[in-house]
């Protein structure tokens, strides 16, 4: 089977800064993977290829073999780090533009969700706290029946039982053909979910691994990562 | 019972004691359904992937029998469990026993501790 998301020799510069050099990685359907580094080390930058916002520089990225543009864009339900809502939208006329615009969208489960998570499909953006709108997105990306899930920093600005629910949910929307990619610096409280870890600093892959060959020697995937970017 | 995960681990191999206690313990008893793999991932807040492997392994072991239709459930083979149960048994008292050699009793003073104990707690 093609892989999810592959990269070969994939360098992107910005200027004269290299953001990530020389990226070979390859992740298969049907896994939760960490996509794990210290600030500033590439994730960001990695998510955005995946998702055609910037263009290598040099190799190559592919999503289930093809390059990055309207195609994958179908099958990638994308995270992004920041807030891209309009603050004058109520959360149900945002379910409806995102009904319109993907086909794999499904309503019912959106609503479902943030029934769960008490927040009132009438409310406007505006009102919000900034915690509940990075919910809100959280649930319109979850909504979607996609092949990949890439999800920028989606536990940074939430409290700890929000986290909880949270994973609770990536878990329980997870369609075991799918893969959820997750980066953060927030280890430990996502590693229980994690089948696969790739550890990035300064935009080279230091590490890629099974979960549970780390653990197997003995160690915590939050241990491993203090050990390996020991500052 | 908590699903208490320990960090440095494998966490299907925690998953599969932890399962192993609840059948052993009459949570889940014998003849009865399982919940489904979602479901007991929810539960434990763990990935499905991983909770399907550790029922894999509970399937290997013979506790836990799949049916094509119906889903899985826990053995009747009275047997099967007392051996489990045994099995489980003597990795604690092994356990225990390598834990007082280092703290340097033998064997007589060790029995006689948990003689000397278990007529305290009866009392």
């Amino acid at each position: 089977m093609t892989p999810i998301l592959e990269c070969n020799g994939l360098t992107k510069a910005f200027g004269h800064k290299k953001a990530l050099s020389d990226v070979n990685l390859k992740i298969d359907h049907g896994q939760i993977v960490g996509l794990l580094g210290p600030n500033g080390s590439g994730k960001t930058t990695l998510i955005k290829l995946a998702n055609a916002l910037l263009t290598p520089s040099a190799g190559e990225i592919r999503i289930s073999g093809m390059t990055p543009g309207l195609s994958t864009k179908k099958i990638i339900s994308y995270l992004p780090e920041r807030n891209y809502l309009n603050d004058w939208m109520r959360v149900h006329d945002i379910i409806g533009l995102f009904s319109d615009f993907y086909e794999d969208f499904k309503p019912e489960k959106a609503y479902d969700m943030l029934k769960r998570l008490d927040i009132s499909a009438s409310d406007r953006l505006k009102t919000l706290s900034k915690g509940t709108k990075e919910k809100v997105q959280l649930v319109l990306v979850m909504s979607r029946e996609a092949e990949l899930y890439l999800l920028d920093e989606p536990i940074g600005g939430v409290d700890p039982a929000a986290r909880d629910y949270i994973l609770e949910t990536i878990i329980s929307n997870y369609n075991p053909e799918a893969t959820v990619i997750i980066s953060t610096h927030l280890i430990s409280d996502i590693e229980k979910v994690l089948d696969y870890v790739v550890f990035i600093n300064e935009g080279r892959v230091v590490l890629s691994s099974s979960v549970d060959d780390i653990r197997e020697q003995g160690k915590s995937v939050d241990g491993l990562f203090r050990e390996v970017f020991r500052c | 019972m908590p699903w208490d995960l320990k960090p440095d681990r494998p966490i299907y191999t925690q998953l599969v004691e932890h399962i192993e206690l609840m059948i052993l313990s009459g949570v889940y008893p014998p003849g009865s359904k399982l919940p489904s793999v979602r479901d007991l991932a929810k539960e434990a807040s763990v990935n499905p992937n991983t909770m399907q492997r550790a029922l894999s392994k509970l399937e290997e072991d013979g506790l836990v029998i799949t049916h094509r239709t119906s889903g899985r459930s826990i053995t009747e083979d009275s047997e099967m469990i007392k051996k489990a149960k045994t099995r489980i048994a003597r990795e604690q008292v092994l356990e225990f026993l390598e834990k007082m050699q280092k703290l340097g009793f033998d064997q007589k003073e060790i029995l006689s501790i948990i003689t000397g104990m278990i007529e305290e707690v009866r009392g």
